[in-house]
């Protein structure tokens, strides 16, 4: 049976590990909001630049002239996913989740025989991937570094990904993230970005009316398509972002608790103990006077 | 006179949406006064200030790159960096300015460096614009 210090040695350390739990709950609420208020002012811009561009593709039509962004390369043999996770731990199965979603992906693809490679974004998915497909992956970037998030890092990760497009390196590439709906529900999301895909009801808005475009279509086509790539990748940081200070208060929480209720019971163990030694000692000086 | 519906956003907010009568922008090949009905256009934008009317006030807005699309349901403006003209803080325009100088001097081909000799130049207009 443990002594009283051992026992008093595991209360303290529960209470220091509940603490930290707490505090760092209280941290990532804090962050949270400010991570959910940027998500969800990038929203619009993100939402609008994709009906505008399905309005012009629309309107452009399968043109052969239209930009290998667009269009595709015509296959789909070689796909491209870019998993987007976060960098650290300690937020129950945010990471887990999105990395699950993406290896589904690339397990029924691959079941069709099509070649798969990986494009990860935040150390934690790229730890999870590198377990099972380490020759698949193509690239990490690593945001450990970035204390908030730029629209430039979304650009630079998006140049190495049309760069490696433009080298044929893949024909698809679809983006995963975990979309924040909630503090308590955040949802792992697959986004094909190369070639784009448009909502069709969204894209018949304009009824057979031609845009007129200033200056030609294929130079706004040329300057748009890597900014859609930036902005949707951008989006996908800032929606990952909040959900992962979302998945890491409710971890942090239920940690906290978890703490609470170890506390008691070892608080519980330790009076018991406690009286059972005092009962001890006193039939000990009893039985030890009635002996004299 | 009928209302013109006008969405104005860059990637960290929503700046402006609601009806108005009328929008200036600054297109790539010359401004550009947009009414409700225009016809279907899409277009980016140079750096420049944008100007919106609303029964009789105006207030203007400034832009660094974007684009606008005009469809049946309105006006939209994606614009890169976008601020009030008032609080606009020329600091973000000097630094543009000073990255568009060092990636002329980085640039290797000719058309590349017509591009960005264009936009130096559009954004040195804005500077002079703005000091007025």
């Amino acid at each position: 049976m443990p002594s009283l210090k051992d026992l008093r040695n595991r209360i303290a350390a529960t209470k220091a590990t509940q603490k930290i739990t707490k505090a760092m709950q209280m941290v990532a609420a804090s962050k949270l909001r400010r991570a959910q208020a940027a998500a969800e002012a990038a929203r619009p811009y993100a939402a609008g630049m994709e009906k505008v561009l399905g309005n012009i593709a629309a309107a452009v039509g399968n043109l052969e002239t239209a930009p290998r962004l667009l269009r595709g390369s015509g296959s789909d043999a070689v796909h491209l996913l870019l998993v987007c996770t976060a960098e650290r731990g300690l937020c129950g199965p945010f990471n887990t989740a999105i990395v699950r979603h993406a290896r589904e992906r690339a397990v029924a693809l691959m079941a069709e025989g099509k070649e798969v490679k990986f494009f990860c974004v935040g150390r934690k998915g790229y730890d999870q991937l590198r377990r099972q497909y380490a020759n698949q992956i193509v690239e990490l970037v690593d945001l450990r570094s970035a204390r908030t998030l730029h629209f430039e890092h979304a650009e630079s990760i998006a140049e190495k990904v049309i760069g490696r497009f433009d080298k044929f390196e893949f024909d698809v590439c679809t983006l995963f993230f975990s979309r924040f709906r909630s503090v308590i529900a955040q949802i792992p999301t697959a986004q094909q970005i190369i070639p784009p895909l448009f909502d069709s009801k969204a894209t018949d808005a304009l009824g057979g009316a031609a845009y007129e475009f200033e200056p030609e279509a294929e130079d706004i086509l040329h300057e748009l398509l890597p900014r859609n790539v930036a902005v949707q990748i951008f989006r996908a940081l800032l929606e990952n972002a909040a959900s992962f200070y979302g998945a890491q208060m409710s971890a942090m929480d239920n940690a906290t608790r978890n703490a609470g209720e170890m506390i008691r019971k070892q608080t519980l163990t330790y009076n018991r103990t406690r009286q059972a030694m005092i009962t001890k000692e006193l039939i000990e000086i009893i039985s030890g006077a009635e002996a004299l | 006179m009928a209302s013109l519906h006008f969405e104005f956003v860059s990637p960290e907010r929503v700046l402006f949406s609601g009806e108005v009568d009328q929008v200036d922008l600054p297109g790539v090949e010359g401004d550009m006064g947009i009414l409700a009905g225009h016809a279907p256009l899409v277009t980016p934008l140079r750096p420049g200030i944008l100007t919106i009317y609303n029964g009789g006030s105006r207030e203007a807005v400034v832009v660094i790159g974007g684009f606008a699309e005009v469809g049946p349901a309105g006006l939209t403006v994606l614009a890169d960096q976008a601020g009030a003209r008032d609080e606009f803080d020329t600091a973000t325009l000097t630094s543009e300015i000073k990255d568009a100088e060092d990636d002329i001097a980085d640039a290797s081909d000719e058309s590349q460096r017509d591009k960005l000799a264009r936009r130096l130049e559009q954004l040195k207009t804005l500077q002079a614009a703005l000091a007025q």
